[in-house]
């Protein structure tokens, strides 16, 4: 029996437009539509124009190169810059090698657009208001992603275990970094107080989802469970943080904490702060594996059943992987969200990006400048918020490839 | 076994962070230092043993406490944990500042987080009173009250100038009671013209909707410099409300508050002898025996209080003395120009005295 593809069931041709026919159909199809796009268009322009005229006129910059440094890593002690920088080389060497291993498989590295961003991030740190030296480190965090991802992707090749391996790097290099930023070893300590900006905002957040994440796992497990004082105390804690401000939680651990411990007991800050946003995240993201959980058909555990594998078994090889799969665009929302959190992190006294933004806005120097301010926040917010979603993209779409 | 070997990992990774954070805990609990409280002895001997202060700073007040263009706190707020710490160890920097929050200071104080505040705290009975939240107020280091920003071409001088005036003020809060109250105290008639909002209600004095803007004299100094021509505008020497600031210990500890006490003293006690970070060294060869005596060349002052005897001398060194603190950071020589009033000396009418240091 021979197969034959009917001709008629191939895929319409997709109709290219010619840019004026495309605006004439998406813009000025009808009279009314054509009012509306002229209006709109106005007053986007008009805004913009507003816009323009006070980036480049009426806003005063010089409050965000003056305080850089600030912004990026609080008030940690410039003489130890040196060892920040070296886990930026760290963590863009291993950035670079993990995008190399996981995409060896594809066909073409550097595409255009990834070559595109390439250079445009070039451009950026090459105009970044920084002294020469710092923008030659930041030049070479750039080389470090490439040469890491050519590196990568040639070895991964040849390696297909490397990428076990990267994971154990990520793993160790955690405490490295740890240890490069807090001191001890050798080296000065920093105390948690100095930690601030950019990097404490980071710390906080990329600490707190790796410990909410299996953390939300068990949870949602736990509601599923047949066991029921299991079933009861995930129930009781997710409902329970659930109702409850992030804020109200941060407060508790920042004013409460101390009562209850004795008074000698010393908690660091930003420890307390970190458990919160976990404990916090936890809840949520039990709730989004569980919708996850429940999007299995039965018949899946029952054939793992039948194959004879065990409850754990199941969980881990069947169930689990194919429901965290379904439940990556909630979890990555709820990451972007916990990174945002961070931000009240300043409301409890902690000089996270935002909070050293109150600090070198009190400066008398640079008073009533909060629009520029507020605005690099708010773009280095977005940049991260971005790269994350962008990252998620990528990952659903790697991990779809079998099914589609 | 690769997806175990990932599952384990997750574990591992978990158990692991949780291990370093508490290292990191450690070690800045090693370095931070521990409380006081647990030795049963005074907080002088806790700090001393450390050797470094912990101050709880607000950090985001212009003038008082913010992070400078060098990434150091600074304000006049800082300048006296300062100069705790100079008279202490003879060290402005031996200072860990803490930013705490307006609800978490008490509890902070309390709780042996901090050693002392300096913190725009307002001294009230119930903050002092064992009854309420039981701390020991230091002498102010600023009287704050509400105050009045005119422009500097209307010619007013005085309150009584603004009879058939308009003043902006924000509504709801104490301030507007307080405009009301002190104008009919002096017999003098005006226009309020009230916002809900403290930016509107600036913007609108700037635009020369009414001839008087009032609200605490620091927030008014602050604004001041925000508004678009600075110059034009300028405080009068009125003070309508009572805003007492200064540092604050943690109650039944009187050797420990008895240092902050004495240190804040003594700077206003150097603005009085005329000693200044300029001519401190030479000021300690002075024949006058209170400043022998002040200056630790004489007597034993400095040891009755647990500290060297030269400490003044170190705090005048390190951050001045009480009139140059001022000046630096809030007053002439800073942007805010806020004028003195009652911050000035006794001498001068104001308000700053110190008991003899004998």
């Amino acid at each position: 029996m021979t197969t034959t593809t009917p001709t008629s069931s191939a895929p319409p041709d997709i109709v290219q437009l010619g840019p004026i026919a495309w605006l004439h159909k998406n813009l000025f199809s009808s009279w009314s539509n054509s009012i509306l796009t002229i209006v709109i268009v106005a007053l986007l322009l008009n805004f913009l124009r507003g816009f323009v005229v006070w980036v480049t006129t009426t806003a005063q910059w010089e409050v965000i190169p003056l305080n850089l440094p600030r912004f990026m890593v609080g008030l940690y002690p410039a003489n130890q810059y040196w060892r920040i920088w070296i886990a930026f080389g760290i963590i863009t060497a291993l950035a670079g090698l993990s995008w190399g291993v996981l995409a060896r498989q594809t066909a073409k590295l550097f595409s255009l657009p990834v070559l595109i961003g390439i250079g445009a991030s070039c451009v950026f740190m090459a105009l970044v208001p920084v002294p020469p030296l710092y923008r030659l480190m930041l030049l070479a965090g750039v080389a470090l992603v490439v040469a890491g991802a050519w590196v990568g992707r040639q070895a991964g090749r040849k390696l297909p275990a490397l990428g076990r391996w990267v994971s154990l790097a990520w793993f160790v290099s955690f405490f490295v970094v740890l240890w490069l930023i807090g001191g001890g070893l050798f080296l000065r300590n920093v105390s948690s107080n100095d930690w601030g900006g950019l990097m404490l905002t980071l710390i906080a957040a990329i600490v707190s989802i790796v410990l909410c994440f299996p953390a939300g796992v068990v949870l949602a497990l736990g509601r599923q469970s047949s066991l029921p004082v299991v079933r009861w105390f995930s129930v009781l804690y997710i409902e329970l943080i659930r109702g409850i401000p992030l804020i109200a939680i941060l407060f508790m651990g920042q004013v409460m904490l101390p009562l209850f411990l004795s008074p000698g007991a010393r908690v660091d800050r930003i420890l307390r702060a970190i458990v919160g946003l976990t404990l916090f995240s936890a809840a949520y993201l039990a709730e989004n594996v569980r919708g996850g959980l429940q999007a299995i058909p039965r018949g899946q555990t029952e054939a793992a059943n039948a194959l004879g594998l065990n409850t754990p078994l199941t969980v881990g090889l069947v169930v689990l992987p194919q429901a965290l799969k379904i439940s990556i665009p909630a979890i990555v929302g709820q990451f972007i969200s916990l990174f945002q959190d961070t931000t009240l992190l300043a409301v409890v006294g902690l000089v996270e990006l935002l909070g050293i933004s109150r600090s070198i806005l009190a400066n008398p120097q640079f008073l009533g400048r909060y629009a520029e301010v507020y605005l690099f926040i708010g773009i280095i917010y977005w940049v991260f918020c971005y790269t994350m979603s962008i990252a998620s993209r990528r990952l659903e779409r790697q991990l779809n490839a079998g099914q589609r | 076994m690769r997806k175990w070997a990932s599952l384990l990992l997750a574990a591992s990774l978990s158990v692991a962070t949780l291990a370093a954070c508490s290292d990191a805990n450690n070690t800045a609990e090693g370095e931070g230092g521990q409380t006081a409280a647990s030795s049963g002895g005074s907080r002088l001997d806790t700090v001393k043993s450390r050797g470094q202060l912990i101050c709880g700073v607000d950090g985001g007040i212009p003038g008082f406490s913010f992070v400078d263009s060098n990434g150091a706190y600074s304000g006049l707020d800082v300048d006296i944990c300062k100069a705790v710490a100079a008279a202490l160890f003879g060290d402005p920097d031996a200072v860990e500042y803490r930013q705490l929050d307006s609800t978490e200071r008490f509890t902070a104080l309390a709780g042996g987080e901090v050693d002392m505040l300096s913190r725009n705290t307002t001294w009230t009975l119930s903050r002092d009173a064992a009854g309420g939240n039981g701390l020991e107020f230091a002498p102010p280091t600023f009287y704050d009250g509400q105050g009045m920003m005119v422009r500097t071409d209307s010619g007013i001088t005085t309150l009584e100038d603004m009879a058939g005036q308009s003043i902006c003020v924000e509504t709801g809060t104490t301030t507007e009671l307080n405009l009301t109250d002190r104008m009919r105290e002096i017999g003098v008639q005006f226009t309020p013209v009230v916002f809900q909002d403290a930016d509107a209600a600036y913007a609108s004095f700037a635009e020369g909707r009414c001839q008087g803007m009032t609200s605490d004299k620091s927030q008014l100094a602050a604004r001041r410099t925000t508004l678009p021509n600075p110059d034009q505008y300028e405080l009068l020497d009125v003070t309508m409300s009572k805003e007492p600031l200064g540092p604050v210990t943690i109650n039944n500890d009187s050797r420990w508050f008895d240092t902050v006490k004495w240190v804040t003293y003594g700077l206003m006690q150097a603005e009085e002898f005329e000693i200044t970070q300029a001519n401190v060294g030479e000021m300690a060869n002075s024949e006058n025996p209170d400043i022998r005596r002040f200056l630790g060349v004489e007597g034993d002052l400095g040891q009755q209080l647990g500290l060297p005897n030269d400490f003044m001398v170190q705090v005048i060194t390190a951050v001045g003395n009480y009139g140059e603190i001022y000046d630096r950071n809030v007053g002439e020589g800073a942007e805010l120009q806020i004028p003195r009033g009652l911050n000035s000396l006794y001498t001068d009418g104001g308000l700053m005295y110190s008991p003899p240091f004998r």
